[in-house]
C-alpha cells in the first residue's frame, strides 16, 4: 500500500478521496496528492533508496501507487557535469539532467508511468490524452505495456515525423482538424462523455506526482544535496512545481539538509504567460496565444501557472523567456559543447541559462542544474538548415580539392 | 441540463460591461462565480455555467465574440 492519504485542493485545502478527480468542487482549483509523511519517514532511508531499482521506481514510497507498476524502464537518467557548456557560459559547477534518455525520449515517461499504473488500479480499460508529440508517444507506449487501449488526439497540423513515433505503439491515433483551442474543447467534452482514464484530466493529480522523481534523482546524484540553482522549462508549470515539491519532501523526511535552491522558470517568449506574470509582479497568470517553435511547451493557459510563479518567487529564483532565435542557438550550443541533442525546449533552457548567467542572476560558483526534458530527433525539422555537407567524388583528389586540407 | 466550468479573462475595455449578467439573461444560463480578481486594467473570473448544452455553447460563442477569452478551468488539455 502507498502512503497517499487523500487528494487536497491546492487553493482552499478541502480534501477528497483518492479517486480519478482533478478539480476541487468548490473553487475549481487543482487537487494534489497528500501523504502520511510520518509513516513515510519511518519507511525511507538513503540506504533503502540506493538498494532500489536503477529507475524512477526506487522512490516508490513517495509515489501514490498501490498495485503492480507499469514500467518501461523510466528514470535514473544521467546527471552530467557539463564543463564545456559551463566554460562557455561562465559557470564552474554546471550539471545537465538529461531526461532525453527516457524510453520514449522525454520526461513525460515519468508522469505517464504513474498515471497508467493508477488507471489500471482504478479499473479503466481505456486511457486517453491530447498531445502534440511527447505525451502522446509516452501514453501509447505505456498503454501497450499495460495491455490497455489508448486513444491519442493530435492536432491535424502536427509534423508527420511525430506521428510515426506515436503510431509505432499502435494506439487509436486521431488527428483533429481545427485550432489548438478546438482540440482543447473537444477533449474536454470527451472527458465528460466517456469513462476513460484521461491522463492529464481525471488522472492529473497522480500524473503530476511522477515528475517529483526527477528532483529526487538530482538530489541523490549530487550525493544527497540540493543544487544552488535549478533552471527548468515550464509549459503547464507542473514539472517545475514538482521539482520544488520533491526537494521540499526530501528535506522534510530528513534525507537532505533544508532546501536553499533558487528555482528559475524558463519559457519561449512566444508562449510565456508565467514569465510575463513574474516580470509584471502580479499574482495571476493571464493566458496568452502561443506562437513558438518550442511546440512541446506552447501552453497559453497553464494549469499550474500560479503555483510555478509562486515557486519562482518563494525560492528567490526568477523567470526568463527566450526568442526562437535564442532557442536555436541554445540547441546548437548544447549539442556542440556537451554532445546532447535536445528538442527545442532544451534550447529554451540553455538560452535562458545564458541570459541568467550574463545578467549575474546565477553566479559563477553556484552549483546549477539545467533540466533537459526531451530529445531532439522528434523536432529536427526546425534546424534542418544546419545540414550543409561537403559533396565530393569518391577520390582523394576530390577530397583535397573540395575541403582544402 | 449541463454544467460547464470555465475561466473568463476580460480585456480592459470590457471591465465596465455587465457581460456575465447579460450572458445569464440572454441565454438562460445560470452563472455561479467561484473565484475572481478584477481591477481597473484586467479581470478574470472562474465560474460554472448551468443550462441547456446548446445555450451554453451559444453563450460562450457570444462572450468570445465580445472579446472575452474563454478557457477551461483546468488549464489547456493539449500538452507537448
Amino acid at each position: 500500500m502507498s502512503y497517499a492519504i487523500a487528494l487536497r485542493c491546492r487553493k482552499c485545502g478541502r480534501e477528497y478521496p483518492l479517486e480519478p478527480l482533478n478539480l476541487c468542487d468548490f473553487c475549481f482549483s487543482p487537487l494534489e496528492v497528500s501523504y502520511d509523511y510520518k509513516s513515510v519517514a519511518k519507511a525511507v532511508s538513503r540506504e533503502k533508496i540506493a538498494e532500489g531499482p536503477p529507475s524512477m521506481w526506487r522512490y516508490r514510497d513517495l509515489l501514490p501507487v498501490d498495485d503492480d507498476i507499469v514500467d518501461i524502464g523510466t528514470g535514473f537518467t544521467p546527471l552530467v557535469k557539463a564543463d564545456n557548456l559551463g566554460q562557455e557560459l561562465g559557470l564552474e559547477k554546471l550539471y545537465i539532467k538529461n531526461d532525453c534518455l527516457n524510453p520514449t525520449y522525454s520526461f513525460k515517461d515519468r508522469v505517464v508511468s504513474v498515471a497508467i499504473t493508477k488507471a489500471r488500479e482504478f479499473g479503466f480499460d481505456t486511457v486517453a490524452c491530447a498531445s502534440t508529440g511527447n505525451l502522446a508517444a509516452s501514453v501509447a507506449a505505456h498503454a501497450a505495456k499495460a495491455n490497455i487501449k489508448s486513444y491519442v488526439f493530435v492536432p491535424s497540423d502536427v509534423e508527420p515525423g511525430k506521428l510515426t513515433g506515436i503510431a509505432i505503439y499502435n494506439p487509436v491515433l486521431v488527428t483533429v482538424k481545427g485550432s489548438y483551442d478546438d482540440v482543447n474543447r473537444l477533449c474536454s467534452q470527451l472527458a465528460q462523455r466517456y469513462n476513460w482514464g484521461f491522463i492529464n484530466i481525471n488522472l492529473r493529480p497522480y500524473y503530476a506526482e511522477g515528475s517529483k522523481t526527477l528532483g529526487y534523482e538530482v538530489a541523490e546524484q549530487l550525493g544527497w544535496r540540493t543544487p544552488d540553482c535549478v533552471v527548468a522549462p515550464a509549459a503547464s508549470g507542473l514539472l517545475f512545481t514538482r521539482i520544488w515539491k520533491s526537494l521540499d519532501e526530501l528535506a522534510m523526511l530528513g534525507l537532505i539538509e533544508p532546501v536553499n535552491t533558487h528555482m528559475y522558470v524558463t519559457q519561449a517568449s512566444g508562449s510565456s504567460p508565467i514569465v510575463n506574470a513574474f516580470e509584471a509582479g502580479v499574482h495571476h497568470v493571464h493566458p496568452v496565444k502561443s506562437e513558438t517553435i518550442a511546440k512541446s511547451i506552447a501552453i497559453g493557459n497553464p494549469a499550474d501557472g500560479y503555483y510555478a510563479l509562486s515557486v519562482a518567487r518563494q525560492s528567490g529564483g526568477g523567470a526568463c523567456a527566450v526568442t526562437d532565435e535564442e532557442i536555436i542557438y541554445g540547441m546548437k550550443l548544447l549539442a556542440q559543447t556537451e554532445g546532447i541533442f535536445a528538442e527545442a525546449v532544451g534550447g529554451v533552457v540553455v538560452g535562458a541559462l545564458r541570459k541568467l548567467t550574463a545578467s549575474g542572476a546565477i553566479k559563477r560558483d553556484e552549483l546549477t542544474v539545467a533540466v533537459i526534458t526531451g530529445a531532439g530527433p522528434r523536432t529536427q525539422d526546425i534546424i534542418s538548415d544546419i545540414v550543409r555537407p561537403f559533396a565530393i567524388q569518391p577520390s582523394l583528389e576530390s577530397f583535397v580539392e573540395v575541403l582544402g586540407v | 441540463m449541463t454544467k460547464k466550468q470555465v475561466m473568463f479573462t476580460f480585456p480592459p475595455e470590457l471591465i465596465k460591461e455587465p457581460i456575465i449578467y447579460n450572458l445569464g439573461q440572454q441565454f438562460k444560463i445560470v452563472t455561479n462565480i467561484r473565484r475572481a480578481d478584477v481591477n481597473g486594467d484586467k479581470g478574470w473570473v472562474v465560474l460554472e455555467l448551468e443550462g441547456e448544452g446548446e445555450d451554453i455553447e451559444r453563450g460562450i460563442a457570444w462572450v468570445t465574440g465580445k472579446g472575452v477569452r474563454v478557457d477551461p478551468v483546468g488549464g489547456d488539455i493539449v500538452e507537448g
